[in-house]
């Protein structure tokens, strides 16, 4: 159990007439080397769910644990917790701001008081970790395209060895071979550095593609927490929250309608493939 | 009867070093040829980097070619004192709904376009209630646009550039920054327009989706048309749009993926129900 | 945090306030001004008081959110108040080391902290009721006879009316960097003075680059829609007084009177 919230509750500018409750009363318990996806219509709290995670905001009540250890505990040190807890904004690119990437992606380490050569070790690792060529290094962040500037900031993250990787849609915007990029390399350091990953997105076959777990927010609560396939089979349940399950699951529902026999929990296009192939040899 | 015609356009763009010299000279279009009906609904695809926002950007005459003619309903955009006309004719909305938003009040911001062109105040005033109200918008009127979530946002700066009663809008990625609702909002918006009012609509995007439903797409890369046809034809060419840093249509996706394995499905399945149709034929 | 401030926003409702050509509440706000400084007396305040409980009122903000406004310069108030109340020479009531406290410093500290405020009041509640395109509508109205010496009045206005547009997004924009950087470790609090202002090139360069950016694409929406300057342009709300203006200035005409009046009745007794 790697972060645990406890009834934790947000409100904004409490106390005055914009008083408004991001986060209700909720609790969840995310484990190490998970890969998760947050979903849930604009406003719904994902947001500030994530913000709390890492200690940016504080919740107005309700306790958050970290590695077992209570964030809001005397002495605790915010500054690791925010490095062992990364968090990639949306549209990370607008926060670059030195003149090279390299001393960029420094700027995460180094603040963290990390000695120079390990600054440059990390550096050097978190860029390959995105495929940014050695090449650009030296090149100032606002010569890239889209796509390149949003992996940089990502690295600029990543540099600080974070154990989990929280990113609030990291693709928005890109273009499709940018997103799948993106979204290639977090599956990758996923898998080969066991770092736990938290995805908020509103592409459901991305989430349906790379995420086991998923949680589904709704109106400031984690309304639905489970394996993505139960989850996204359920597509009554998505719409009553203003989502749209994956376009896959609404093949698979109108052929199970049909009488054809196949699992419900298919919710990928490699599944669905696999499934309706088994039902074509079957039959001949 | 065409409003645009785009007739053979180069678009240089020159880089420059720190003195000034010509460092490299970068073909952002290379000699483009294409025209759109009046009430036509035309949706441009292409990877980043491809020309597609400079494209539109001449059609607006922000940008102005460097070899060829753009024709906007018969006028050439290179003439200056075409400039405003072309402008009324043919409206832009940009990716970003924050920037694009001049007035602190919905109505206000709407009502700028016409300020500009000098219409007359009543006139404005039927204007900007009429173009709100298309948009779904009305409501809003006295809102003032940072309170508004991004679809609403840029259903008002639709509603702007309606308020100048154009014949034809190019959106430039308009739902880039938007969620599924937002998009959804947005896109039926445009649907109508092109239906009930009968404006040429002319759609760059990134999703697909948006697509399918387009009579036209056209498909660039690196400054140049490499396709152009109906969605179908388009997205009964997987392994090219692929070629192109594109995406297909999930349920199109699938049926190629099931035509690789040797099962007999024809190309270009675009919907659900087409998809059910071929695969009870197979099965 | 900041974006608790109030002054300068508007308050969308509908009032008689809200309704008013911004001529009449720009020329009045100023004259209310004035008013606050000319006429310092006991009697006079009562009437000031009462005039801007009326004005609140009719302009249908809540209370509330009024008073938020004020707040922000609460600081200012204290350090006003507390200065005044120690250095105003006079008739001593209280003694603390080299510190006292004169009937006069009292006076005059109470009088400071409430005309202060009565000027942010005053200002924050007529930049409530009026959008700021009106009121730079009303500026340029107002200002129209320095296009004689050359001065480009429309440009100013319209400047003035999208830097007013942009501050809540560039508020917004700088509060998300400022997260941003420090989820990367990024510390503002603390250092000394030094440490402390380079810590803010993390975040003002990022704010820079996006407020160019968003200069860039609002040039280029505009000429989209063709803008061309204030040459031939015709406008959506154009100003013209009403009856309900005519009232309104009477009214006033009516506050500063009794105002005057109050001083000179005072005077003479």
């Amino acid at each position: 159990m790697q972060i645990i919230l406890d009834k934790v509750n947000y409100l904004y500018s409490s106390g005055t007439a914009y008083e408004k409750h991001a986060i209700k009363d909720t609790s969840v318990v995310i484990n190490k080397g998970e890969f998760i996806g947050l979903i849930g219509h604009t406003g719904s709290g994902k947001s500030t769910l994530i913000q709390l995670m890492n200690g940016l905001i504080k919740p107005t009540n309700g306790n958050i644990y970290f590695n077992g250890e209570d964030i809001y505990g005397q002495g605790y040190n915010m500054k690791e917790l925010r490095s062992k807890v990364g968090l990639v904004f949306q549209y990370p690119e607008h926060q670059l701001f030195e003149t090279t990437i390299f001393k960029d992606v420094i700027f995460g380490p180094n603040n963290l008081g990390v000695s120079k050569v390990e600054c440059e070790l990390r550096a050097y690792k978190a860029l390959a970790a995105v495929g940014i060529d050695e090449s650009l290094f030296e090149a100032s962040p606002f010569e890239l395209s889209g796509g390149q500037k949003r992996r940089v900031a990502i690295a600029g993250v990543l540099a600080m060895e974070p154990e989990v990787l929280i990113l609030d849609e990291p693709t928005a915007g890109l273009d499709p071979q940018g997103r799948d990029d993106i979204l290639e390399q977090i599956n990758t350091l996923h898998k080969e550095s066991g770092i736990t990953i938290i995805l908020i997105s509103h592409r459901m076959e991305d989430i349906a593609r790379f995420a086991k777990r998923v949680l589904v927010m709704n109106k400031g609560k984690i309304e639905v927490d489970g394996l993505t396939k139960d989850v996204y089979s359920n597509t009554g349940q998505l719409e009553k929250m203003e989502l749209d399950a994956p376009l896959i699951t609404y093949i698979i529902k109108k052929l199970k309608e049909m009488g054809y026999d196949m699992p419900s929990d298919i919710i990928t296009i490699e599944e669905a493939k696999r499934e309706i192939l088994k039902i074509i040899r079957s039959r001949k | 009867m065409d409003i645009i015609n785009v007739d053979d356009i180069t678009y240089e763009y020159i880089r420059r070093d720190d003195d000034g010299n010509v460092d490299s000279i970068e073909m952002a279009l290379n000699k483009i040829k294409f025209n759109v009906r009046k009430g036509e609904f035309l949706c441009i695809l292409g990877a980043n980097g491809s020309g597609k926002s400079t494209l539109a950007k001449h059609i607006n005459a922000i940008l102005y070619p460097s070899e060829g003619t753009v024709w906007v309903d018969g006028m050439d955009t290179k003439i200056d004192k075409n400039l405003l006309n072309i402008r009324q004719t043919a409206g832009m909305v940009f990716q970003n709904p924050d920037n694009q938003i001049i007035g602190t009040i919905v109505e206000e911001d709407v009502g700028f376009g016409p300020e500009n062109i000098g219409i007359p105040t009543d006139e404005i005033w039927t204007r900007v209630e009429e173009s709100l109200n298309t948009v779904g918008m009305l409501d809003y009127r006295k809102h003032s646009p940072n309170k508004l979530s991004g679809g609403q946002k840029q259903r008002v700066a639709i509603a702007g550039i309606m308020a100048m009663k154009p014949k034809c809008i190019v959106l430039d990625e308009p739902t880039a920054m938007l969620d599924p609702n937002g998009r959804k909002d947005v896109l039926r918006t445009l649907k109508e327009l092109n239906k009930r009012e009968g404006v040429t609509i002319i759609l760059i995007t990134h999703h697909m989706d948006e697509a399918i439903d387009a009579e036209h797409i056209i498909v660039m890369e690196k400054g140049n048309i490499v396709m152009n046809g109906k969605p179908k034809d388009i997205f009964s060419r997987p392994e090219e749009i692929k070629k192109y840093r594109l995406d297909l249509p999930q349920v199109t996706e699938l049926a190629y993926e099931l035509q690789q394995e040797g099962i007999d499905m024809p190309n270009g399945i675009l919907t659900i129900d087409d998809f059910i149709e071929e695969l009870s034929k197979v099965v | 945090m900041i974006r608790d401030i109030t002054i300068g926003q508007y308050y969308p409702s509908e009032s008689v306030l809200h309704d008013l050509d911004p001529r009449v509440k720009l020329i009045s706000t100023f004259f209310f001004i004035i008013s606050l400084f000319v006429f310092n007396t006991f009697y006079g305040y009562i009437v000031v008081t009462l005039f801007l409980y009326t004005i609140i009122r009719l302009s249908k903000v809540p209370f509330k959110f009024i008073f938020k406004g004020l707040r922000g310069i609460m600081v200012l108030l204290l350090f006003t108040a507390i200065f005044n109340l120690f250095l105003t020479p006079g008739e001593e009531i209280f003694k603390l080391g080299f510190l006292k406290i004169t009937k006069e410093g009292i006076y005059t500290a109470s009088f400071m902290a409430i005309r202060l405020s009565y000027l942010v009041l005053g200002s924050s509640i007529m930049t409530f009721v009026t959008t700021p395109n009106q009121l730079t509508d009303g500026l340029e109205e107002i200002m129209k006879p320095l296009n004689k010496i050359k001065l480009p009045v429309h440009e100013i206005a319209l400047m003035m009316s999208i830097a007013l547009r942009f501050i809540p997004i560039l508020l917004e924009e700088t509060d998300k960097i400022m997260k941003a950087q420090m989820a990367r470790g990024a510390d503002f609090e603390s250092g000394n003075v030094l440490k402390r202002a380079k810590s803010l090139i993390p975040i003002l360069v990022p704010l820079f680059i996006s407020a160019f950016r968003r200069a860039n694409d609002l040039a280029m929406a505009m000429e989209a829609r063709c803008y061309h300057g204030g040459e031939g342009r015709t406008k959506m709300k154009p100003l013209m007084y009403k009856r309900n203006d005519y009232m309104a200035f009477s009214a006033f005409s009516l506050y500063i009177t009794a105002v005057i009046g109050i001083k000179i009745i005072e005077k003479a007794l």
